[in-house]
């Protein structure tokens, strides 16, 4: 069967039924190799499910072929192969029966002209004869196809070391030809590095932060402070909608909804004012460890940047981290403003990040909060805490609601 | 987060649907469900629901059902009474007057005129609400075309003089046509645009407990009007596209519907009003900016809360079952418009810690008592709890 759908570079038509797809990193994984090869097999198949192509993916010998059993729209199928972290790049392909080399040599030359309505390009042509019944060499053919692209397209040239084109024609039961490259995300599959608890706001950085620790392959599960009635419906609805956002690329994200109400107003009642988003961070700090080991979490994730504000300092960041004993992953630290929002607006999360509403970190922000907490007067403050906090945490974690979002 | 109860106090946002209005809805889904256009059988009984919807509005109005035209709700009634009179005006003159408490769907066509080439004055307001007659008779000038006031203002409520207002414009400048965009005062007052000087008027079906996506404009028959939406010459060619027939079926019996037991319903809203702004006496911190009785919208409460912010006492309300939406501190950029309640005269403080709860006859003084207990347990506690 055949697909007709348009080439990413437009224009005229050109039918692939499959895509030959590469990856970097895997490559190089020693004994473990299959794992991480298993786990892109498992997440392209998940990714093309909803590309309603009845893709069949196999693996052989380094490369992962995912090849269409009916016709399928071909955008739809590049979107989602490029959201899948561990291929280093997409190739479609054009695969034709076998019907004699007369026959390869036309389907070699439409396929030129189809894909590439510019005639001024030089090129190269690489086959590789996987199928070695097939009665002519490599060399052979390469020499032989160039001849017809060059007799065909007289504007067309042919440079060996440095090629616009590089047309490769593998023969193998059937002859797939492709020539085209589409880079893929790169990073790793998704649950090849275990599983990290993401502290999501609602923000610009945190959906940006999860992204990257997912980029290397990690699984996430995600927390979020809801403060009813500071903080409304809609915030916790743009937090789901970032959460399933981020599932794009990492996956399924459970998303714990800790209703934090009760500790910020005590936090308030208890403690100094400009000392109340410190505190009330090392809180949900305390609270996303519990989470997180309850649900074999190896490590927390933030969105925070140095010195973006008050407690982002390297001295709240240090106090915010004696929270808790699980390592902390701040994958944007070093990060600017511009480049958090440069990447949010790639990943497609920016739009739902800037909606107005307010999360819990602002709502009783003090006029002049502490930038340069002492470690030691935060635990003081943290004493006039003990009459009820153990209670209010508990109260919190017995009440989670929890929502996949995918 | 528990809710025993549920208190809708959000019927200026919009009404819950009369079951009569959804039986109609149903039946030209389901069953007269023909184009009007069509010239068969089916095509004449869906047309048949338009033009009794038209003779039951015309008959609210006392005007003729042929000056109704259907449109898709209040919004495209005041774009198509502004932008459609200021088209097939404007060789007469360029000049448009408004107040500064319009509703967006009056300022921004406005706005957009006023990129056209039109001139727009916009009148001030005093703290009732009320523009100053002495004020539009300066504004109004021989190449006035139009004059667009609101019947009832939408965040407090205040009614505009409209009779002593198309006075002033028929003296002064009686070429020009005046516009009501009577959308919050539809269903509460008795309207007679004939009587009271009314060339065009909006109204929309969702707030009078009809569906949401239809609405009307009456325009006297006299009035010159272009379309603003081109098609397949529907209603006279003013207003093309396949009538919305469920909409327009369900706007007729829900103008019936508010329009029978008139004075008995609207004694009922007024009186509700009155007893729980009375009953927010109980209340420290609190001010009502709506009047009280009939100088201001039946149905319509704006209070402002001493130390609240608005939208965390709206949650706290919701979090109780009870539904009531914030007033705008300032909707638009436009150095002329700055809010109604800017505009009447509400402190900075208050802008961003007012509500408001509007009525519709089905809420009852058990519900006031529900949220007035609501409010006295909510306040201290938001109070004790602020930003800064």
């Amino acid at each position: 069967m055949k697909a007709r759908f348009r080439a990413h570079e437009g224009r005229k038509y050109m039918e692939y039924q499959s895509f030959l797809i590469k990856y970097a990193e895997i490559g190089i994984k020693g004994k473990n190799r299959y794992l991480f090869e298993d786990a892109l097999v498992k997440q392209i198949n998940h990714a093309l499910k909803s590309v309603d192509g009845g893709f069949l993916v196999s693996k052989e010998s380094g490369r992962i072929y995912a090849q269409a059993s009916k016709p399928f729209d071909y955008d739809e199928a590049v979107e989602a192969l490029k959201k899948v972290f561990g291929i280093a790049a997409i190739c479609p392909m054009v695969q034709v029966e076998d019907k004699g080399y007369a026959d390869l040599k036309e389907q070699v030359k439409e396929y030129i002209d189809q894909v590439y309505p510019d005639k001024r390009f030089t090129f190269k042509v690489a086959a590789r004869r996987a199928n070695k019944h097939y009665p002519i060499g490599s060399e052979q053919i390469n020499r032989d196809l160039g001849e017809v692209i060059l007799e065909t397209f007289p504007e067309t040239k042919v440079d060996v070391h440095n090629p616009d084109v590089l047309l490769r024609v593998e023969v193998r039961q059937k002859i797939n030809i492709f020539s085209q490259t589409i880079a893929g995300p790169g990073g790793m599959p998704v649950g090849t590095n275990g599983k990290a608890m993401l502290l999501l706001s609602g923000g610009i950085d945190s959906p940006v932060a999860g992204y990257m620790i997912a980029k290397r392959g990690v699984r996430l599960e995600a927390v979020y402070f809801h403060a009813p009635p500071y903080t409304s419906d809609r915030a916790k609805q743009k937090v789901i909608d970032l959460a399933k956002l981020v599932s794009r690329y990492a996956g399924p994200v459970l998303l714990h909804i800790v209703n934090f109400t009760d500790i910020q107003l005590y936090i308030y009642d208890q403690c100094p004012h400009e000392e109340l988003t410190i505190i009330m961070r090392r809180y949900m700090m305390r609270i996303a460890e519990r989470i997180a080991e309850a649900n074999h979490c190896h490590g927390l994730i933030t969105g925070e940047s140095i010195g973006q504000v008050a407690s982002q300092t390297m001295q709240s960041l240090a106090a915010t981290d004696d929270a808790c004993s699980m390592p902390v992953f701040r994958p944007v630290i070093g990060f600017d403003k511009q480049e958090i929002v440069d990447v949010a607006e790639r990943i497609g999360t920016f739009e739902t990040s800037i909606q107005p509403f307010e999360d819990c970190c602002t709502i009783f922000v003090a006029k002049h909060p502490v930038t340069k907490p002492n470690l030691g007067i935060i635990r003081r403050s943290e004493e006039n805490l003990a009459e009820k906090i153990d209670e209010l945490v508990e109260t919190a974690m017995g009440t989670v609601e929890t929502i996949w979002c995918r | 987060m528990t809710q025993e109860q549920e208190i809708y106090f959000d019927n200026s946002a919009t009404t819950r649907v009369l079951d009569s209005v959804k039986d109609i809805v149903i039946k030209t889904m389901t069953e007269d469900y023909g184009n009007p256009s069509a010239r068969h059988r089916k095509g004449k009984e869906a047309e048949d629901y338009i033009k009794e919807a038209a003779r039951i509005i015309a008959g609210t109005l006392k005007v003729q059902p042929k000056e109704i035209l259907f449109t898709s709700g209040g919004t495209e009634s005041n774009n198509m009474a502004l932008i459609g009179t200021a088209l097939a005006n404007q060789r007469t003159g360029k000049h448009i007057v408004t107040t500064r408490i319009e509703h967006p769907s009056v300022y921004n066509p406005l706005i957009y005129l006023e990129e056209q080439g039109f001139e727009v004055t916009y009148l001030s307001v005093d703290g009732d609400g009320h523009i100053s007659l002495e004020e539009l008779k300066e504004a109004l000038r021989p190449d006035t075309i139009l004059v667009s006031v609101m019947y009832v203002n939408n965040e407090v409520g205040a009614a505009e003089p409209v009779e002593a207002i198309s006075g002033v414009i028929r003296e002064n400048s009686p070429r020009a046509l005046f516009h009501v965009d009577a959308i919050q005062a539809y269903g509460k007052y008795q309207i007679r645009p004939k009587k009271q000087g009314i060339d065009l008027l909006s109204v929309s079906a969702h707030k009078i407990h009809g569906p949401k996506g239809v609405g009307f404009l009456y325009i006297n028959e006299k009035v010159k009007i272009k379309p603003i939406i081109w098609g397949g010459g529907q209603q006279k060619n003013l207003r093309s596209g396949t009538e919305n027939v469920p909409g327009v079926a369900g706007l007729g019996v829900a103008a019936r519907e508010a329009y029978t037991d008139f004075e008995e319903k609207t004694a009922y809203l007024c009186g509700l009003k009155d007893y729980f702004t009375c009953r927010l006496g109980e209340i420290e911190g609190t001010i009502v900016n709506s009047k009280k009785g009939m100088d201001s919208a039946p149905q319509i409460a704006s209070v402002s809360f001493q130390g609240i912010r608005s939208e965390v006492l709206l949650h706290a309300l919701e979090d109780k079952g009870i539904y009531v939406s914030s007033g705008s501190a300032c909707s638009s950029n436009h150095p002329a418009i700055s809010g109604t309640l800017k505009s009447i005269g509400v402190k900075t403080e208050y802008l961003d810690a007012t509500l408001r709860f509007s009525f519709s006859r089905f809420n009852t003084r058990q519900e006031i008592d529900a949220c007035i207990d609501a409010l006295k347990e909510l306040l201290p506690v938001l109070r004790r709890y602020q930003r800064g």
